[in-house]
């Protein structure tokens, strides 16, 4: 079995990429394949860069305020393009209410300030037991 | 005597090693990870002669009154929601005992768009105020008087835009420009190395950041006309050491630049100024502070040969950092702040920003933000921090640590020279990946509980009690798209397309840009449409992705 593969991407304006490098750096060490797009990525083009590599799961992160508007428009993405196969979760500055919108609205999981790196890496395990590392 | 000194730190040191340790697996180096020892003596003090506030290096401070001259501007960054909303906060801030504005921008306006492109949405207002035109701008310092306050600005790819519109605000109230104080942040380097947010290639981004420069050392002579900002580069992940060479590397880039296009040192080198990160390791930011003016001083009158003593001397802005502020218990932000706020304080701040407690969940509200002005207040007035001049000068600690940050910082420059200078550097990922490299040993400090953050990963609490947070309507979206589609359409759409014109012809060529942009915010056009004819001569810059 082939390693989970995860996109991450930084979608929205924002600039703040600290987060999202060290989260990338976290998966790729505890075994995942991790590709990092860069920066400013629109929710259509983070489902293209997901569809092409055929990964399993997006991990979102935005730090400017717009994630209530951009991570269910890349869930919406998803479902235009008959992909909700792909697990979407996300980190970022989110208000406790937001965190509660956005898994109604289909984000899976979401990580805010201070949660220690093995939490999301639990998370991971636990969300794909099956597959190799 | 001397004999007898001796002895006593002989005995000391044995005491010392033979007491019990702390086994708690708490690293006792700094926050940067400088090794500290755990008593300092005269054996650490420099040899160098006695140093005076307001002399040159300037170690203990650039003016020789210190603050019982004058106290730094408390001048709290704020910006949200609509020209509006923002200018109702301004003027509860100035109500509340503020000195100076301090103006935060969304993100469509940092990344040079109008309200109504399509990647502006869900951005607008969140994480500042929405300026589309000179129309949000006359609306945001209405009643403001702008030549009684200064302002300053953060905003860096479109920096010239919005000066140019402040500008034109100030002509309308009747204030000429060559009265006008402030600050525009204008620092591309550090949106190349750190923040990200650049637009166009580093080329054109520093013709721009020059042809600035040069207009207001004629046009508007007490601005400053750079803010050279280590601050996001230390939220960004780097160490102290790291903030400090950088920012002053990117400094004297600038200084290289200016050079190049003619400009005398003296002429130019007065209105620079800086910002840096207090953050919660407390007296190796204070050193880190002694440090910038030691070394910018030494660099300007012996490397770059400035005559004037103004060109010497580092002002600099702080604010506190960010990234230690914790959601968790967050009512302990306002304790971090304060710590953060005094070493900036004992560092010699110019100006200060404090943060607010809630300022990691989202934009402060009225109260948390008041309770952030008046931290400092409580530092300028209750504490008598202010009364003695770096009042920590000749602690064997401090100047120990200060001459410990100026050696890594030269060893930075070598390293930096070596690459070819701050702007190949930058093309080679130099800076990006030390930061990242120093992000990520922090975070596995911070998860192998070696470094705390109290309420992340140690002193816990099961329920953590939700505190108010300041939300944007999401109904100003669409208030904003039409408010910049009614500039379009009442405007005067001949002479605003000719001003276009001719600055897409000046940006071809190569004459100060300034003239051009100012003519097009009084003709009205939008921030969107400046840039994106700039860009159509410039072309637009995408950094590669390293993690």
């Amino acid at each position: 079995m082939r390693p989970v593969r995860i996109i991450v991407a930084k979608v929205g304006l924002d600039g703040h990429d600290r987060g999202v490098k060290v989260v990338a750096r976290a998966l790729r060490d505890a075994g995942y394949e991790v590709i990092y797009t860069g920066l400013r990525q629109t929710p259509e083009m983070v489902v293209d860069a997901a569809l092409q590599e055929d990964a399993q799961v997006i991990g979102l992160s935005i730090h400017s305020g717009a994630h209530m508007t951009l991570f269910p428009a890349v869930v919406q993405e998803l479902k235009r393009r008959k992909a909700t196969d792909i697990v979407v979760f996300g980190g970022g500055i989110i208000p406790d209410d937001d965190v509660a919108a956005l898994k109604k609205q289909g984000v899976e999981q979401l990580f805010t300030p201070g949660t220690p790196l093995q939490e999301i890496v639990d998370w991971l395990r636990k969300r794909f037991p099956e597959e190799s590392r | 005597m001397k004999v007898r000194a001796r002895d006593s730190k002989q005995a000391w040191l044995e005491d010392f090693e033979s007491s019990p340790a702390r086994d708690d697996g708490i690293e006792t180096s700094t926050i940067s990870g400088i090794p500290l020892k755990p008593l300092y003596t005269t054996d650490d003090l420099p040899r160098r002669p006695e140093e005076f506030p307001g002399q040159f290096p300037y170690t203990r401070g650039i003016h020789p009154s210190g603050y019982r001259g004058r106290l730094w501007t408390m001048r709290q960054f704020s910006g949200f929601a609509t020209a509006e909303e923002t200018n109702r906060r301004y003027k509860y801030l100035l109500a509340n005992g503020q000195t100076g504005l301090s103006v935060a921008f969304d993100m469509p306006t940092l990344m040079g768009q109008d309200s109504d492109a399509p990647t502006s949405r869900g951005e607008i207002g969140h994480c500042g105020v929405a300026i589309d035109s000179l129309a949000d701008m006359e609306t945001l310092f209405d009643g403001i008087p702008l030549g009684d306050i200064t302002t300053s600005m953060t905003i860096n790819s479109p920096a010239a835009i919005l000066l140019c519109m402040y500008i034109a605000v100030a002509e309308e109230q009747g204030v000429p420009a060559s009265t006008l104080g402030g600050t525009l942040q204008n620092d591309i380097l550090k949106e190349f190395i750190a923040q990200k947010e650049f637009i166009f290639p580093p080329a054109p981004s520093m013709r721009l950041v020059v042809d600035s420069i040069e207009y207001c050392a004629k046009e508007v002579p007490q601005w400053n006309t750079i803010s050279i900002s280590g601050y996001h580069i230390r939220e960004a992940g780097s160490t102290a050491a790291q903030e400090l060479a950088f920012t002053l590397a990117d400094g004297m880039a600038y200084v290289d630049a200016c050079i190049e296009r003619g400009m005398r040192i003296d002429d130019f080198a007065p209105r620079l100024s800086f910002f840096f990160d207090a953050h919660i390791d407390f007296f190796e930011e204070i050193a880190k502070f002694r440090a910038a003016r030691r070394i910018w001083a030494r660099w300007m009158r012996e490397r770059y040969g400035a005559q004037q003593e103004r060109s010497w001397k580092l002002r600099f802005h702080t604010q506190t950092a960010g990234v230690s502020l914790t959601a968790q218990q967050p009512e302990l932000n306002i304790a971090r702040t304060a710590i953060e706020a005094l070493a900036a304080v004992l560092g010699g701040t110019q100006s200060l920003h404090t943060n607010a407690m809630d300022e990691v969940l989202a934009l402060p509200t009225d109260k948390s933000a008041r309770i952030a002005l008046r931290t400092q207040q409580l530092l300028a007035y209750e504490s008598g921090v202010a009364n003695t001049i770096d009042p920590l000068g000749g602690s064997y600690f401090i100047e120990a640590l200060t001459d410990e940050m100026e050696r890594q910082a030269e060893s930075y420059f070598k390293r930096i020279e070596a690459l070819g200078g701050v702007i190949p550097a930058i093309e080679a990922s130099f800076f990006q990946k030390e930061i990242a490299d120093a992000a990520f040993q922090y975070q596995q400090e911070l998860e192998q509980k070696r470094r705390i953050m109290i309420g992340v990963n140690d002193f816990t609490v099961d329920e953590e009690v939700p505190i108010e947070i300041l939300r944007i309507d999401p109904k100003l979206e669409s208030q904003q798209i039409a408010r910049v589609r009614e500039v379009r359409r009442k405007r005067d759409n001949a002479r605003c397309s000719n001003a276009l014109t001719g600055l897409r012809k000046a940006a071809a060529g190569s004459d100060n840009l300034m003239p051009y942009i100012l003519e097009a915010v009084r003709a009205y056009a939008t921030e969107g449409e400046i840039m994106n004819t700039l860009i159509e001569v410039f072309g637009i810059y995408t950094e590669q992705a390293v993690v």
